[in-house]
């Protein structure tokens, strides 16, 4: 067993700035992940992050246009915190040496981006998650914090009163990818999970393929909500082979689509006749895909992205980075040529239900940057929002575990205060089967809170050690169980299916049918998980059972995703549905949440909170 | 090509680590011979469907290196052969994972990103350090020789030990310094663009590995800093925002015996860098900048 005060999973951007807070706040911190920290995700991010650093600038105007953005989804709080906090972020970072593209006088540099009204991206080049990311490890390099990497974090260590709202967490339980060494991790002030997007719910996404959502699974299976996640942001220039992104950096730079007419249709057809290609991203990319639909699109799949006129010059100072993917992954040469683009899935904004310090229903248990919701997204993410979302939410997290006061959070989290149960005709019935760690029903293991502790002992009198070691032993059984299967399904086959629905049912466009299908599949895919199991038999180094783990997280994170699209009736930012074509402030300006209810989701709701510090924001009509 | 295996004392170990160790012995037996028996069917299985692929007509041949210290039957290091369906724009990454989802899900191999910034499917593929995902199949010959980086230890299949890596990056103080930040909270250290034109490049570095594979003096001096390390010395003792003071500091740590003057330009770390990082150019540059610097104080 290995012992720390604070436990952070994840080492990208969100996991380090929450490390070096809570190290600065004097608490002993451990990172454990399940890659080296400098491989994390953080590195591919391109465009910019937001923060407003100038003269007629201001954090107001920032947090009108998130909460415009969010087709005011977004909770005020939250969102005027990260406004707040984010220029002394920024700063911090540059005073930490981070590489930011500059202007002539020696200061970093701002460019226009998507939905902003003030050019408040701040860059480097197009590889301003790289930078970030560096000098962000750098950082902990320099602090010593201890780096548990290439472990892989598969269950939480949580009691298990009735009430998710009266549970704690007192550990992890992890496995060394380079040994199978099985060990438990006991945090005495907190867990904070920062494991990143779950792109791998879907196949054409801009993501990593270790963004599999394990740590909202988790947080799930051990009684958190999940907030918000039908809202699935689908970029929309994404390489059409891989998956690969564009930055909207091109765009910021005044890159212009085309449709296989050679029209300008943003502007032609009247997409966005304001800001043409400089509209939110659910308005470009449904834009893309109406285009493809109507026949105006090239191969039938994609639309072509121009940045020929920008000059080489301003190509090469600021998006040189963009020219080689180009050209590695689609074999186009930007300074010759048009760059074929088109939507993929690219950030989700629900995940890990938290409040504005970064704190689950769970006390000690947090989450921060991707697989987190703390309600800035809303229903539509603005580009170069979620890298300060990762830093500011991510320093709170790691100062509030370790014990720093921040004030008395105002968003409510878990089952409390004001909150509606919600209903949805499913197909299926969704949710819990048995199968390899799955809490199985038949055996009368009503345990609510996977590796918890049985609720009839009094939780107080039992230590964090020993929930800890139920957890490991949980966790062992359901390894062992997967690697003593002698036959039955591969997790790669279960994962393409689901995958392949997701994209073709939940996608840019929603139709009632098509989510249905995709929640039969689900069910259909979760039945097929129960006959899983590893073929490898190896303890070294098994990326097949990881993988077969990892699975099982996508499957609940897909369910999720559907469930709320279809709980969901009104067409609010990326969330368009055929059958509802007005957004209905009236009825749903809520959030969606569900709770795991014995592995049955259970659906619910709770109001928006629209008013903020000083001022209340008042919805309206999003026009471009 | 030097593979460097495990001795295999250490990895008798691993073989005991816990849980099985733990487990009753008829209990461990049975499974040990479910494993045989399971490999045997696998072996089977494979090669059925190789056949079937090989028979198609446009797949890429794919020779991978295989070495499990752990399975009976993959202790000795081998070639498997891979045959995958080809299709324009594939890399061999996308051949390694269609190979390891359809053929044998334990074929086992680091890659995350698949779009060239994570750094971890550095390999060498057909006698050169390359990465995975950034290497199009219809650049290469047929077929096409898939191994772990030359110069480390190998711990499964194509997975190499970073550690060594990574601790001689961290020999060089990988972390920005300064002595003096302005005074406003909200103010920035001010960079010139020439400057951060300067040290652009060397800031690109995904920590690889090839170069450091690639490098001969590295595979003869264990504790020659390599290319990448004496790179990010390079980040920092160029940028104007760090002062003189530590880029003497600076200078001196890459001085030591094993750092700078240990590169003998033969240029393989500049040629293998997929990030183009102009790595002896570095190296040189950092020379020069210390024998000035010791010259100052003659
Ligand atoms: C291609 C691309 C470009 C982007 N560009 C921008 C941009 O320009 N501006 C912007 O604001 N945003 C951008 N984004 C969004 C932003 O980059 C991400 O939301 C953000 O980087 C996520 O950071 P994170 O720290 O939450 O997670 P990640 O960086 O994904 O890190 C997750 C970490 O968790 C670890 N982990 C996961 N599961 C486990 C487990 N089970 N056990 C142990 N460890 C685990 C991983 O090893 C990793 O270290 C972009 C995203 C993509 C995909
Ligand atoms: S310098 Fe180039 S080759 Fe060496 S580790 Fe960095 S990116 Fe890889
Ligand atoms: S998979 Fe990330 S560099 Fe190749």
């Amino acid at each position: 067993m290995y012992e720390h005060d604070v436990i952070v999973v994840g080492a990208g951007g969100a996991g380090l700035r929450a490390a070096i807070a809570a190290q600065e706040e004097g608490a002993d911190v451990a990172i454990v992940s399940k890659l080296h920290p400098v491989r994390s995700h953080t590195g591919a991010a391109e465009g910019g992050i937001n923060a407003a650093l100038r003269e007629g600038d201001s954090w107001e105007d920032h947090a009108y246009d998130t909460m415009k953005g969010s087709d005011y989804l977004g909770d005020a709080p939250a969102i005027e915190t990260l406004c707040q906090d984010s220029p002394e972020e920024v700063i911090q970072l540059e005073h930490w040496g981070m590489a930011f593209s500059r202007d002539e006088d020696g200061r970093v540099s701002q460019r226009p981006f998507g939905g902003l009204s003030f050019p408040r991206t701040t860059y480097a080049g197009a590889e301003t998650g790289h930078q970030l990311l560096h000098t962000m490890y750098e950082q902990l390099v320099k602090r010593g914090v201890t780096v548990y990497d290439e472990w892989y974090v598969s269950n939480l260590a949580v009691t298990d009163e009735e009430d998710p709202t009266e549970r704690s967490c007192h550990g992890v339980v992890a496995y060394d990818i380079q040994s199978g060494e099985l060990s438990g991790f006991r945090a005495n002030d907190g867990v904070i999970l920062a494991t990143g997007g779950p792109g791998q719910v879907f196949d054409h996404t801009t993501n990593a393929v270790s963004n599999t959502g394990d740590g909202v699974a988790m947080a799930y299976r051990a009684g958190v909500p999940m907030e918000d996640m039908e809202f699935v942001q689908f970029h929309p220039t994404s390489l059409p082979s891989t998956g690969v992104l564009i930055s909207e950096g091109v765009r910021g730079e005044g890159g212009i689509l085309y449709n296989a007419e050679g029209e300008r249709f943003m502007f032609e057809y009247g997409y966005a006749s304001n800001d043409g290609e400089l509209a939110s991203r659910d308005v470009v990319a449904r834009a893309e895909l109406s285009e493809v639909n109507a026949g105006r699109g090239i191969e039938d799949e994609y639309v072509h992205l121009d940045m020929r006129h920008l000059g080489e010059e301003r190509i090469i100072d600021r998006l040189e980075n963009i020219l080689h993917l180009a050209e590695d992954f689609e074999g186009v040469d930007g300074l010759e040529e048009p760059m074929p683009v088109k939507p993929g899935q690219h950030y989700a904004m629900g995940g890990i239900e938290t409040d504005e310090n970064g704190e689950t229903c769970i006390s000690g248990l947090y989450a921060a940057g991707e697989c987190a919701c703390a309600s800035v997204h809303g229903s539509n993410r603005l580009g170069g929002n979620a890298l300060p979302e990762l830093i500011v939410f991510g320093k709170r997290a790691g100062q509030h575990a370790a014990g720093k006061d921040l004030g008395e959070a105002e968003i409510e989290t878990g089952q409390r205060g004001e909150y509606e149960l919600g209903e949805v005709d499913t197909p299926v019935e969704p949710g819990a089967v048995g199968g390899p760690g799955v809490e199985d029903e038949a055996t009368g293991d009503d345990a609510t809170a996977d590796g918890g502790v049985a609720t009839e002992s009094d939780a107080a009198a039992v230590g964090g050690d020993d929930v800890l070691e139920r957890a490991v032993e949980t966790e062992r059984e359901r390894v062992q169980e997967l690697l003593e299967k002698d036959e039955g399904i591969q997790h790669a086959e279960i994962r393409a299916d689901v995958q392949e629905s997701m994209t073709a049912n939940v996608n840019v466009f929603r139709e009632e049918a098509g989510l249905k299908q995709s929640l039969r599949d689900v069910r259909e895919a979760r039945e097929r998980y129960e006959d899983v199991f590893v073929k490898d038999p190896s303890r070294t180094f098994n990326t097949d059972l990881i993988q077969t783990i990892e699975t099982r997280n996508i499957l609940d994170l897909a369910e999720a995703i559907t469930l709320g699209a279809l709980a969901r009736e009104e067409f609010r930012g990326a969330h368009w549905r055929a059958e509802f074509q007005e957004r209905n402030d009236d009825e749903w300006l809520k959030h969606t949440l569900l709770s795991w209810n014995d592995g049955t989701p259970q659906l619910w709701y709770r109001p928006v909170i629209l008013e903020g510090e000083e001022k209340e924001y008042e919805p309206k009509i999003r026009s471009y | 090509m030097s593979t460097q295996l495990p001795d295999t004392e250490s990895e008798t170990e691993a073989v005991e680590t816990e849980p099985t160790e733990s487990l009753p012995p008829a209990q461990r037996a049975r499974m040990e011979k479910k494993a045989e028996a399971r490999a045997a069917r696998e072996r089977r299985e494979r090669e059925a469907a190789e056949e079937e692929a090989a028979a198609e007509e446009n797949t890429v041949h794919l020779k991978v290196f295989r070495y499990d210290p752990e399975v009976e039957g993959k202790q000795e290091p081998r070639f498997d052969d891979f045959h995958v369906p080809f299709e324009k724009g594939m890399t061999v990454l996308d051949a390694l994972i269609h190979a390891r989802d359809t053929f044998d899900s334990s074929l086992t191999f680091r890659h995350s990103c698949r779009q060239a910034i994570c750094g971890s499917d550095a390999f060498f593929i057909n006698g050169r350090q390359r990465l995975g995902c950034k290497t199009q199949l219809s650049d290469l010959e047929d077929p096409v020789r898939v191994e772990p980086l030359p110069h480390a230890e190998v711990r499964k299949d194509l997975v190499v030990d970073m550690e060594h890596f990574y601790d001689q990056m961290e020999a060089v103080e990988p972390f920005f310094q300064t002595n003096e930040l302005p005074d406003g909270e909200l103010d920035e250290q001010r960079q010139t663009p020439e400057n951060r034109e300067k040290v652009k490049m060397s800031t690109r570095c995904i920590w690889c590995g090839a170069c450091m594979s690639s490098c001969n003096i590295a595979a003869g001096d264990n504790e020659y800093l390599g290319p990448a390390a004496i790179n990010k010395a390079y980040r920092f003792a160029m940028d104007e925002r760090e002062g003189e003071d530590v880029k003497e500091h600076r200078l001196n740590v890459i001085e030591q015996e094993h750092g700078v003057w240990r590169c003998q330009t033969q240029f393989s770390c500049t040629e293998v860098c997929p990030k183009d990082i102009p790595l002896t150019e570095h190296i040189q540059e950092l020379k020069r900048e210390a024998v000035k610097s010791n010259l100052q104080f003659w």
